[in-house]
C-alpha cells in the first residue's frame, strides 16, 4: 500500500482526522525546511504539502505569493525541493509527502524524469493548482507508472457530474477548496462545506479533505468533523514571515500552532 | 465599403468561391488546443466559469442580435472599418514595396484594443455580469475595457503593474476619468504578467458576478479563441480593402506581437492564402543576445503560464523570466498559443526588432506621414519599413499599424532629454 492509503488506514484505525500542513521548500530559508517538517510531524501533522517555489503563483493570496518570493531569493527549484525530500526520508519512511505547485517546472523537467526523480525521493504524489483532470492526462501515465499519486481538486463551484469526473481521476486523497478565492482568503462557510462534501461522499473514491480558510484549532476542528481531513497553509506561512530572521522562534511557533490544531481536531473525532 | 458585416459575408463567399481548404481557421479543437498549445491550464475554481463561457460564446456567435449589435457599434462607435492606407513617401523613402498601413490607431481610443472590448463587453451584458475586471500593459486595453465599461453601464477594475504605471501616466489617468478602478500591482516583475495574474486572481474570487476581459489572445480557452474573433475584423476589412484598391493580395502581411492581438486579428482571415507572407514581429529590446527582450517566439522554450501551453521565456527549472521592451505593451514572457502553432507549422514567421529600430521607425513615420505611431506598433512598422527595400515596388506590404502613440509622448521625451511638466 502507499504511504498516502496506510496513513487514512492509521488515522481511522485511530478514530483520528488528518492534518494535512502546507509551507513552501526554503521559506524562509532553504536550511530550515527539512528540520520544520519533522518539527510538524512530531507535533501532530498527518501529511506534508510541500510547496515547490515558482514565479507566478496565479491561485496564491498575498501570504502565500510572498513565501514563494522569499524561497525565490534563495533560487530553490523543483529539484532543490525533491532534494528536501529525500533528505526529510532519512528519518522519516512514513509520513506523506506531497509537492504542490505549478506546472511549469514539472514541463521543464519533462514528465518521466520528474516522476522517477520524485519517485526516488520519497515523494508521494502531486497536487498542481494549474492541471485540471482534463489537461493531467500525459502527465498522470508517467506519475502512475511511478506509483505517485495524481491528486484532484473540488472547488465550491465544481458541479456534480464533473465531481464525479474528478473522481475517477483523482488518487490518495482529494483536496476541496472550500472557499471562491485565492489561498488565505474569505471565512469558511461550515455549513456550505458540510453539505457538499456530503454530496461527495456518496460517490468518492478517495479521502476528502478541506483546505483553505482554516487558521485555528476551532476552524480545523469544525472542519475535520465533516471531512476526511483539515489543510492548513497560510495560517502557518504567517509565521515564516513573522518569524524569518528568528529560526528558533519559528519553530516554537510552528510547533505551537500544529500542536493546537491537532488537539482540537482530536477532541471532536 | 459601408459595414463590416457586408465585409463578412464577401470575404466569407469569397472563400468558399475559391474552394479555398478552410482547415487551418478550423483551430482550436473542442478543448480549446492548437495542437499542442493552448488549453485550459487554471485552478477548478475556473473551470466552471470557462465551461459557461465558452458556451455562451458558441451560441452568441451566431446569434444575429448579437452580431448585429457588435457590428454596430464596430461601425457607430469606434469608427470603423478603420481606412488602409497608402504611405506613399514613406514607401519612396525606403525604395520598395509599397507600404500600405491598417489604420487602428484611428478608432475610438486608439488602437485596436476596442474591437475585442466591444464584443466581450457585449459577452458579459448577454451572460448578465454587471461587473468587469482587465489587465493592462500599455494601458490600451485598460482604457478600450474602462470605454466599454462606461458605455454599456458596467463597473470595471483594471490592474496594472507599478512599473506600467509610471511609464503611462495618460493612460492611468484616462482610466480614471471614465470611472474604472485601476489597482496597481507590486507582485513579481510589475509588469502586464504580474497584472494578468492579479485579475485571474480577481476573477477567482468574485466569479459568479464578474466578466473578465482579457485583452489579447492569450489565458486560457476560449480566451484565445474569441478575442482572435473579434479582432479578424482587421484582417477581413484588410483583405476587401487590398482587394478593392489593387485587384490582388498583399505579398505580405506585418504586426507587432505583444500577446499576439492585433496579429492574430489582421492574419486569421489571410490563414488559406497560403501565397500571402504572414510576419509578426517580436521585440528584441537591447538585442536578443543580451537576453533582455521580450520575444518568446524567437528565444523562448515550450512551458505553461497563465492558462495555456505556448512558447515562455524562461529558465532551465521552468521559472519564467523577467522581460524588457521600451513598449509596455509588448513586454510579455508569453504569447497567445495559436501564434505557437502558425510558428510551428511555419505558416507565419516571427522576426525581433530592437528598441533602437522601433524609435528609428516610430520618428520616421511622424516626419514622413504625419502619423504618430504607438511603439508597440513601431516595431511591427520598422520591420516592414526593412522588408520592403528588398522588394520590389509592384508588391505589397500591409503593416497592422495596431495603436496611435499618444500615450507614449512622456516616454519619448524623456529620450529626448525634454521636460513636459
Ligand atoms: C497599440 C498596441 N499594439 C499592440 C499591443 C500588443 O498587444 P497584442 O500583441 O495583443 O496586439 C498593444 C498592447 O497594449 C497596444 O497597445
Amino acid at each position: 500500500m502507499s504511504r498516502i492509503a496506510d496513513c487514512f488506514q492509521r488515522l481511522a484505525d485511530n478514530h483520528q482526522k488528518a492534518l494535512v500542513v502546507y509551507v513552501v521548500a526554503g521559506d524562509p530559508s532553504p536550511a530550515v525546511t527539512v528540520p520544520l517538517m519533522h518539527d510538524m510531524v512530531a507535533s501532530g501533522a498527518s501529511i506534508i504539502e510541500l510547496g515547490v517555489p515558482f514565479t507566478d503563483p496565479e491561485a496564491e493570496g498575498p501570504v502565500i505569493q510572498l513565501a514563494h518570493e522569499r524561497a525565490m531569493r534563495h533560487r530553490v527549484s523543483l529539484r532543490d525541493a525533491i532534494a528536501m525530500v529525500a533528505s526529510f526520508r532519512e528519518q522519516d519512511t512514513v509520513t506523506p509527502v506531497v509537492l504542490m505547485g505549478y506546472i511549469n517546472p514539472i514541463e521543464a523537467m519533462g514528465y518521466e524524469a520528474f516522476a522517477a526523480l520524485a519517485a526516488s525521493a520519497g515523494v508521494d504524489g502531486t497536487i498542481l493548482v494549474n492541471v485540471p483532470p482534463e489537461e493531467g492526462q500525459v502527465l498522470d501515465k508517467a506519475l502512475i507508472s511511478q506509483d505517485l499519486d495524481p491528486i484532484y481538486l473540488l472547488a465550491p463551484t465544481t458541479p456534480e457530474a464533473r465531481a464525479r469526473m474528478v473522481f475517477e481521476r483523482t488518487r490518495g486523497f482529494t483536496y476541496y477548496v472550500s472557499v471562491k478565492g485565492t489561498t488565505g482568503a474569505g471565512n469558511l462557510d461550515i455549513d456550505e462545506v458540510t453539505r457538499r462534501v456530503a454530496g461527495f461522499k456518496a460517490y468518492a473514491t478517495t479521502p476528502i479533505v478541506v483546505g483553505f480558510g482554516i487558521k485555528d484549532g476551532e476552524s480545523a476542528a469544525q472542519v475535520a468533523r465533516v471531512s476526511d481531513g483539515a489543510v492548513v497553509g497560510t495560517a502557518l506561512v504567517s509565521l515564516m514571515a513573522a518569524n524569518e530572521q528568528d529560526p528558533v522562534r519559528l519553530r516554537a511557533a510552528v510547533t505551537e500552532l500544529v500542536a493546537d490544531m491537532r488537539t482540537a481536531m482530536d477532541a471532536v473525532s | 465599403m459601408t459595414s463590416t458585416v457586408e465585409d463578412n459575408r464577401q470575404v466569407a463567399s469569397e472563400v468558399r468561391a475559391a474552394g479555398i481548404n478552410e482547415a487551418l481557421t478550423v483551430m482550436p479543437d473542442e478543448k480549446g488546443h492548437f495542437g499542442p498549445y493552448g488549453g485550459q491550464f487554471v485552478s477548478e475554481i475556473l473551470m466552471t466559469a470557462l465551461a459557461e463561457l465558452d458556451q455562451a460564446y458558441r451560441h452568441l456567435k451566431n446569434d444575429k442580435n448579437f452580431l448585429a449589435e457588435f457590428h454596430h457599434d464596430l461601425e457607430h462607435y469606434v469608427g470603423r472599418p478603420s481606412p488602409l492606407y497608402f504611405a506613399e513617401r514613406l514607401t519612396k523613402q525606403m525604395g520598395g514595396a509599397r507600404i500600405m498601413l491598417k489604420r487602428e490607431d484611428l478608432n475610438h481610443t486608439g488602437a485596436h484594443k476596442i474591437n475585442n472590448c466591444i464584443g466581450q463587453a457585449l459577452l458579459a451584458k448577454y451572460m448578465g455580469k454587471p461587473r468587469v475586471i482587465a489587465e493592462t500593459g500599455a494601458g490600451q486595453h485598460g482604457v478600450a475595457s474602462a470605454t466599454v465599461a462606461a458605455r454599456f453601464g458596467l463597473k470595471c477594475r483594471v490592474y496594472m503593474g507599478s512599473d506600467d504605471i509610471a511609464r503611462q501616466s495618460p493612460n492611468v489617468y484616462r482610466m480614471k476619468l471614465l470611472g474604472a478602478e485601476v489597482v496597481p500591482v507590486t507582485s513579481g516583475s510589475r509588469t502586464l504578467k504580474d497584472a494578468l495574474s492579479e485579475a485571474m486572481r480577481d476573477w477567482v474570487t468574485n466569479v459568479d458576478d464578474t466578466y473578465y476581459i482579457i485583452g489579447t489572445v492569450a489565458g486560457p480557452h476560449p480566451y484565445p479563441m474569441l478575442v482572435r474573433d473579434f479582432q479578424s475584423v482587421i484582417g477581413i476589412e484588410a483583405r476587401a480593402q487590398c482587394l478593392k484598391q489593387f485587384g490582388t493580395m498583399p505579398d505580405a502581411v506585418v504586426a507587432c506581437v505583444g500577446g499576439g492581438s492585433n496579429a492574430m486579428g489582421i492574419f486569421y482571415p489571410f490563414l488559406e492564402d497560403r501565397d500571402v507572407r504572414l510576419i509578426g514581429v517580436e521585440p528584441a529590446g537591447h538585442g536578443l543576445e543580451t537576453g533582455q527582450h521580450a520575444a518568446p517566439l524567437s528565444r523562448g522554450k515550450i512551458g505553461i503560464l497563465q492558462g495555456n501551453r505556448t512558447y515562455l521565456m524562461q529558465d532551465s527549472d521552468g521559472q519564467v523570466l523577467d522581460t524588457y521592451s521600451i513598449s509596455a505593451g509588448l513586454d510579455y514572457p508569453g504569447v497567445g498559443p495559436e501564434h505557437a502553432w502558425l510558428k510551428d507549422i511555419k505558416r507565419a514567421e516571427y522576426v525581433a526588432v530592437d528598441d533602437k529600430q522601433a524609435l528609428h521607425a516610430f520618428r520616421q513615420l511622424n516626419r514622413l506621414e504625419g502619423i504618430l505611431p504607438a511603439l508597440e506598433s513601431a516595431h511591427g512598422l520598422a520591420y516592414a519599413m526593412d522588408l520592403a527595400a528588398t522588394m520590389s515596388k509592384d508588391e505589397i506590404i500591409i503593416v497592422n499599424l495596431s495603436g496611435r502613440g499618444d500615450k507614449d509622448i512622456p516616454t519619448m521625451a524623456k529620450l529626448d532629454g525634454i521636460s513636459l511638466d
